[in-house]
This record gives structure tokens, C-alpha cells and sequence, in this order.
């Protein structure tokens, strides 16, 4: 596939080069936040990349993705509370967690659509909250401490540095994949449901099994991501498992450009830093942050790798209507 | 004794189901006639329940509160309507699930930043604080009068649906919103009262329920949550599905909390049944749903539609 430099995709590419060298200039300066605060970024860059899978290729609304993450941190932290340090099991343990339980809540879920499933969705999510709260012996309301780190034969996830780079390497390695898979026979069938499931019923196609594969798939990176937070903060806790968390992550795809390869990535980044910079103003920047996203939700939905092709666009008037090879969904609504 | 407490039980159920109710009623319109993605449904309850707070402690007068509380939630409904959610029915689900996530953000800060972190508090007055007896066993007044409340929106519903000129309007509407249209009926007009009228029993659902709980920021996404389990259980679109889809709920989930852990130390060891116990009644009525959507994908008393 082509993967040529245009305006469009040169300011994320950008991005993630900057945020490349990001640790090195951290431990430079003798900040450690940012490392910190930038592996944040890069672990909700992979939550939002999964749930793009979903959301993004497949049309479906998932307002419970939060339930994934929250089963890749506790698939950290439950081995790790009996003294289980081999990362290896943790990543089985995720898998595992986030495949059988996508497979179930997928299939049920996708008996439904439109405001059904984004409801049913959501109950699961809130089924596996009240699940990890109730049990009080793994901490319930208030979570649990993980008194160990994920080992990979002797390479530890115990420092904000490494799970930095290792969240760093698996961010580049899912957008790539996804520039591949937007493209793929896989991700041209979810596409088209998307717009017309009919048609591709017509053609013979079981978009259905096309739509759970894309669904565990992205429950099943979401997990991944939660692993790495877990293993980030070295602590899980069900408020990670929230509601709200599945809203920002639609939100954080939204942003950055649904369907799009670098969309999840440019919303994570946009949202976090934007949260940032208001909790620095006012303590009560969830109230400015709410009117955004309404306002966000009010002027459409081709985010800012919409934006940004749209700009690549009429800056090279000779390739006027070609599209951004790798950006902005056909969504783009005028 | 076990019968007293079952009957509590019962009674309790009904109580929280006819709040579901309440909440479902309004919701269900809004999904199954506009076709309307509403988070903020429990924003309306919050502020419900905060203006029955505020006045009720100002005036005194629990009646006062509550009224303050049915105005609050008409006109938030209505500037809600105009403002954003108009604009969005043409739109697909997800612009309708970003937007009311916004404005859910919106209000929880909203009124964190006007009454504070703390929660506020309901004094009932003298004449509903007691119990009543029956068959030598008392139940407080309060929640007979939640009971009664709720049953007459039931009825005043389903009369204003099925009877009234403007429930057979809404009930065209929601089949053919155009030809309703071409016959010279306001149907945007319609929408919007439509929406105030959820938003206004949602707020009274606060209200009622602000004297049996803290009133607090945030207070509006659990029930929000369980109300949507309601509605997806009851068939969207339909408010007497919701009815019953509400009861079930109210019910499945009070019983559950009493009885299954009682239930399960009968079969299992005590340690695994006070672990596993309240895990599973937490999670009962989501696995009532899943069973329900597997079964009955539409629910289970859909709309009648065509």
C-alpha cells in the first residue's frame, strides 16, 4: 500500500518522532512527569486505536470499551497480588479475559444496533464494574496496589521509562497495522457494512461475523492498553472501568477523526493535552470540557485528521479531490 | 418475621421500580419517537433532586420543593431541546451519545461548582415521616406516597398515549413523522414538549427521591444506567413496556440483594457465599438483560408499530 508523506499525515508523523526522543529530553531536563503524563497518552493512543477498530471500521458504537481496559490492568494486578511477576501470564490472562468476554458480550450485542447496542454495551461494562467492586477482597470500591511489575525474561515493566517504550513501540507497530487493515479485504467489508449493510449482505458477505472479529480484536488491544496503565500507575482500581472512561474514549476517537489511521492517536493527544491545560486554569474544567465536546459533537465528526487532509487539500490545488491516502474516513460530512 | 421482611422487600422493589418508571417513561419517548440518544436523562434527575433540596430548604415546604423541581426540569428540558438537542435528531447515534456525554460533564461540574462537593439533604415534613400499619406491620408513609405517585404517572400516561388527542398525535408522529407533518401538525413543536414532559418526570423522579438518598453531583448516572437496562428489557419506544420492564427491574434487583446471598450460603460455604453473593446480585439485573436481548432481541413488550 502507499504510504506517501502528505500535509496530512507529516503532523503526527511528526508527533510521534517527537514523542520518540520524548524520555531521553525528559530525563534530560530532569522531568519525569512528562515521561509520565506522555506514557498516558500513548496507552489511551492504543485504547482509542482498539476501540477505532470497532468504532471506526465497523460502525459500532461501543459505549463500553472501559470494561476491556479494566480487564487488562486487573489481568495485571490479580497474578501480581499472589506474587505472579512473568508478564507472559499476564498477557494470557488478558487475552484470555478480554477474548472470552468479548466473544460473549459481542455476540449477544450484535443481535441488536443502533441504540440497543450502544445501551447493551454499556450494561456489560457496568455489569463488570459492579463485579470488581463487590468483591472486596481484591480491594472493591477502592482497587488494589500491584506489588510487582510485568516481566518479559528479565525485561521489567517497573519504571515509567520502560512501559514508555514498550507502549510507544506497540502504538507504531497497531497504526501501521491499521493503515494495512483499512485497506484489507477485512477492513473494505467492515467499511462497507458500515455504510451499507445491506449490500453486503447482497454480495454474500456475513458482516455479523465480520463485525465480532472486529469487536474482539479491538476488545482484546483495549486489554492490552489496560495493561500497561496497570502496570504504569501500579495500581488498578475500578474507577478506570467507569462509564465515563468508555466516553472519553469514544470521545478521544471522535476528536482525532473516526476510522481514520492516525485519528485515535491526534483525539488522544488533543484530549489529554486539553485536559491538562484546563485543570492548570480552573478546578472546574470539566464543566468548560463538557461544553466542548457538545460543541464538537454539534459540528461533526470528521476530527482533526479530517481537518488536516481537508488543509493537505487545498494547499496542492493539482491534487484537489484525490483523497488523503491515509486519512479522513469518506465521512466527512460538509 | 421472613415474611415481614419479604414483604418489605416487596414493597421496596415496587418503590424503586416506580422510580425506574418515572425515569424510563420519559427516556423511552425520546429514544423510540425521536430516535434519540439522551446521557443526560440523568443530569434532569439531578437537577431535580438539587432544586427540590434548595427550595424545599428555603421554603420548608416539601410540596414547594417538588413543584420547583417539575418547573426546573421543564425548562431545562426545554432549553436543552432548542439549543442542542433539535439540531442533532437528524444525526447519527454517536453524535447524540458525544453531546449528551458533553452535557452530562457539563452539569456534574456544574453543580459541584455551585453546591459544592458536599452532599445535601431532604428534611421530610411531620405528616409523611411516619409509617403505617398494615396487618401489624409497618412501612414509612414516604415511600407509600412514591408508590402512589409513581402509579398515577403510569395511568396519566397511558390515558395522555392512548387517549388523548396529543398521544395520538405523538403516536402518528412516531410512525410516519413526515405525513404527520404534510397534515398541518407542528411536529417540531410537538418533539419539544414532548421532551420537556420526559424532562419534567425525570426532575419529579429526583425530587421524590431526594429525601431517601444524598443529594449529590453525580448522583444521576447510576440510575441513568439501570433505566436504560428498563428500557432496553421493556422494548424501546414503549412506555408500558418500560412499566413493566421497570417493576421487573425494581424488584429482580431488591430481592436480589436481600436474597440471593441467603440463598447462595445454602449451597455454597459461607466464604464463597459472602464473596460471590453480593457480586451476583450487583450483576443480577445486567444478566436479566443479556438473557432477555439473547432471547427477545426486541424486548419484551416492544412498541407496536404500523
Amino acid at each position: 500500500m502507499r504510504m506517501s508523506l502528505s500535509t496530512g499525515n507529516a503532523l503526527p508523523v511528526a508527533l510521534l518522532a517527537g514523542l520518540a526522543l520524548l524520555p531521553f529530553a525528559a530525563a534530560a531536563a530532569d522531568e519525569p512527569f512528562f515521561t509520565a503524563f506522555f506514557a498516558r497518552v500513548l496507552i489511551y493512543a492504543i485504547a482509542a486505536t482498539a476501540l477505532n477498530v470497532a468504532l471506526g471500521l465497523g460502525g459500532l458504537v461501543s459505549l463500553g470499551h472501559a470494561l476491556f481496559l479494566g480487564l487488562g490492568m486487573y489481568s495485571v494486578a490479580l497474578p501480581a497480588h499472589f506474587g505472579i511477576a512473568n508478564g507472559w501470564i499476564h498477557v494470557a490472562a488478558c487475552v484470555a479475559s478480554c477474548g472470552v468476554v468479548g466473544i460473549l458480550t459481542g455476540y449477544v450485542s450484535l443481535r441488536t444496533s443502533g441504540i440497543a447496542f450502544i445501551m447493551i454495551t454499556l450494561a456489560f461494562a457496568q455489569m463488570g464494574y459492579f463485579l470488581i467492586v463487590s468483591l472486596k477482597q481484591f480491594g472493591g470500591d477502592d482497587g488494589m496496589a500491584i506489588p510487582v511489575a510485568s516481566e518479559f525474561f528479565g525485561f521489567s515493566l517497573g519504571s515509567p521509562d520502560s512501559v514508555y517504550g514498550v507502549a510507544f513501540c506497540l502504538l507504531v507497530a497497531l497504526t501501521v497495522w491499521i493503515a494495512r487493515l483499512r485497506s484489507a479485504p477485512f477492513g473494505m467489508t467492515l467499511r462497507a457494512g458500515r455504510q451499507n449493510a445491506r449490500r453486503v449482505a447482497s454480495v454474500g458477505l456475513s458482516l455479523s461475523r465480520y463485525q465480532l472479529t472486529a469487536y474482539v480484536l479491538s476488545a482484546i488491544l483495549c486489554g492490552l492498553a489496560g495493561m500497561l496503565l496497570a502496570n504504569l500507575n501500579a495500581y488498578a482500581s475500578p474507577s478506570s472501568m467507569s462509564w465515563m472512561v468508555s466516553g472519553e474514549l469514544i470521545v478521544m476517537v471522535v476528536l482525532g477523526g473516526m476510522g481514520s489511521v492516525f485519528g485515535p492517536f491526534l483525539g488522544t493527544v488533543a484530549f489529554l493535552g486539553i485536559e491538562e491545560m484546563l485543570k492548570a486554569v480552573t478546578e472546574h474544567w470539566m464543566a468548560v470540557f463538557g461544553i466542548l465536546i457538545l460543541a464538537v459533537a454539534l459540528l461533526g465528526k470528521a476530527g482533526i485528521a479530517g481537518l488536516l487532509a481537508r488543509s493537505g487539500r487545498s494547499n496542492s490545488p493539482a491534487r484537489k479531490g484525490a483523497k488523503g491516502p491515509l486519512l479522513a474516513e469518506s465521512g466527512v460530512q460538509p | 418475621m421472613t415474611f415481614s421482611l419479604l414483604l418489605a422487600q416487596l414493597l421496596n422493589g415496587l418503590q424503586y421500580g416506580v422510580l425506574l418508571f418515572l425515569l424510563a417513561a420519559g427516556l423511552t419517548l425520546v429514544f423510540g419517537i425521536m430516535s434519540f440518544v439522551n446521557l443526560a436523562h440523568g443530569s434532569l434527575y439531578m437537577l431535580g433532586a438539587y432544586a427540590a433540596a434548595v427550595v424545599t430548604g428555603a421554603t420548608d415546604s416539601f410540596a414547594l420543593g417538588v413543584f420547583a423541581a417539575l418547573a426546573t426540569g421543564t425548562v431545562v428540558g426545554m432549553l436543552l431541546e432548542s439549543a442542542a438537542v433539535s439540531r442533532l435528531y437528524r444525526r447519527d447515534h454517536l453524535d447524540h451519545v458525544l453531546a449528551t456525554f458533553g452535557l452530562v460533564l457539563f452539569f456534574n461540574e456544574m453543580t459541584r461548582m455551585i453546591w459544592g462537593p458536599q452532599p445535601l439533604f431532604v428534611a421530610l415534613p411531620e405528616s409523611l415521616s411516619g409509617t403505617i400499619d398494615i396487618f401489624g406491620f409497618s412501612y414509612p408513609a414516604y415511600r407509600f406516597l412514591i408508590i402512589a405517585v409513581g402509579l398515577a404517572v403510569a395511568i396519566g400516561s397511558s390515558w395522555l398515549i392512548h387517549k388523548a388527542r396529543v398521544g395520538m398525535l405523538v403516536r402518528a408522529g412516531s410512525v410516519n413523522p413526515q405525513m404527520v407533518g404534510a397534515l398541518g401538525v407542528n411536529i417540531r413543536l410537538l418533539n419539544a414538549m414532548l421532551f420537556a414532559l420526559g424532562a419534567a418526570l425525570a426532575a419529579l423522579a429526583g425530587a421524590m427521591a431526594a429525601p431517601i438518598l444524598s443529594v449529590q453531583s453525580g448522583m444521576g448516572e447510576p440510575v441513568l444506567i439501570t433505566t436504560l437496562v428498563v428500557i432496553v428489557i421493556g422494548g424501546i419506544g414503549s412506555v408500558s413496556g418500560a412499566f413493566y420492564a421497570a417493576l421487573i427491574v425494581g424488584l429482580t434487583d431488591t430481592l436480589g440483594r436481600t436474597y440471593l446471598p441467603l440463598l447462595m450460603r445454602e449451597f455454597a460455604s459461607r466464604d464463597v457465599a459472602n464473596a460471590a453473593g453480593p457480586a451476583l446480585a450487583s450483576m443480577l439485573v445486567y444478566l436479566l438483560m443479556a438473557v432477555v436481548l439473547a432471547v427477545r432481541p426486541q424486548g419484551l413488550f416492544p412498541a407496536h408499530k404500523g
